[in-house]
């Protein structure tokens, strides 16, 4: 199995796809927030590759162009954004008023937290991009001096736990309009979370998609000073 | 040759964001240069959304299996977080909730300040 894995360019990806559909399939029968499907998809790929004793490398290898096709699916996210390029004009003090806010909100509270947790610096410097897209994230960590391995799963994390968590948290906040929900997915949890808000709406779409690019470029700004704090 | 067209105007607009990563000594990956130099293709209608519409709604969609493999992959990753296991415990959930609370909330209140404005006029 495993060597029919390293062989082949389609099997990981397959096992990916029905995962993910399973977990749509689940989500739309039960509604529950715990019960996200990108996190139903991970786990039971993961099952799938323990029960059938399929390591890491070979799953990957076979599942890996799925990654490839992330750049492309990202710059595509200029179209929704272009949708509604008019609510991005129409807001546009708001939404940078927003995204930086929520910017400072991540650096400060990391700051707070490192300095209770009593973390070293470079702990602390891999964590401060966690909030942004995974290729900006790693760099920042490692200018700064970070491990850039960890900030990189420590990014994904925060992306699941985003896509999982935005509509409850949106809910819990009284986030009443789709710009600011969109934004605040967004700039808490990059590309993964907008995977969310794409569902949750074309508006909500976009405007995350928006705060992954200004959100991410803030960060490499505003990480530098803030290594300098702790 | 409707897809093929607008699948090859979205791997060029990614390519030429590629080469200003290459060429721009800054941590700011290719996927976000073509992200931007996409909008303002569109905005400046050198590129008109028929062009690339179908293509890139399909990887839009798709976008969250892409993330599968990378997530995976931290069952492999597990050792290196492992020493900073406890903090990550507390540090993720609590900015991750904070931030996306506050980004909500001040995007709202000044959404609401500026139609309140519109409405006293």
């Amino acid at each position: 199995m495993n060597s029919f894995f390293v062989g082949s360019a389609t099997a990981g990806a397959v096992i990916s796809l029905i995962s993910y559909f399973i977990g749509v399939s689940v989500k739309k029968r039960w509604k529950l927030a715990i019960l996200n499907p990108l996190l139903i998809s991970i786990v039971l790929v993961i099952a799938f590759l323990l029960a059938a004793d399929i390591d890491y490398d070979a799953y990957q290898s076979s599942a890996g162009y799925l990654s490839y096709l992330l750049t492309p699916a990202t710059v595509s996210l200029a179209i929704p954004l272009y949708r509604q390029l008019e609510i991005l004009k129409k807001n546009a003090a708001a939404i940078l008023t927003g995204i930086v806010s929520g910017v400072l909100t991540s650096l400060v509270a990391i700051l707070l937290m490192a300095v209770l947790f009593g973390l070293s610096h470079e702990e602390y410097v891999t964590l401060l991009p966690k909030s942004i897209t995974t290729a900006i994230g790693m760099g920042v960590s490692e200018e700064l001096g970070g491990y850039s391995t960890i900030t990189a799963a420590v990014i994904i994390i925060t992306g699941v736990l985003g896509n999982m968590s935005a509509e409850i948290v949106c809910r819990i906040f009284r986030i009443r309009s789709a710009v600011s929900r969109g934004l605040a997915i967004g700039t808490a949890s990059h590309a993964i979370g907008t995977a969310k808000a794409m569902e949750m709406g074309e508006v909500e779409g976009a405007m995350s998609s928006l705060a992954i690019v200004v959100s991410g470029l803030c960060t490499v700004a505003g990480a530098a000073v803030f290594a300098g704090l702790y | 040759m409707k897809y093929l067209k607008q699948f090859t105007v979205i791997m060029a607009v990614t390519c030429v964001g590629e080469i200003l990563k290459y060429m721009i000594d800054l941590p700011v990956p290719g996927s976000i240069y073509g992200l931007v130099l996409m909008l303002f293709l569109l905005i400046f209608r050198v590129i008109r959304l028929e062009q690339v519409r179908e293509a890139a709604d399909l990887l839009v969609e798709i976008m969250p299996v892409m993330f599968i493999p990378a997530a995976v992959g931290l069952v492999v990753s597990w050792e290196k977080i492992r020493s900073m296991l406890i903090p990550l415990f507390v540090i993720v959930p609590v900015s991750t909730f904070l931030v996306m609370g506050v980004t909500g909330k001040v995007t709202d209140f000044m959404i609401g300040r500026k139609t309140d404005k519109e409405g006293t006029q």
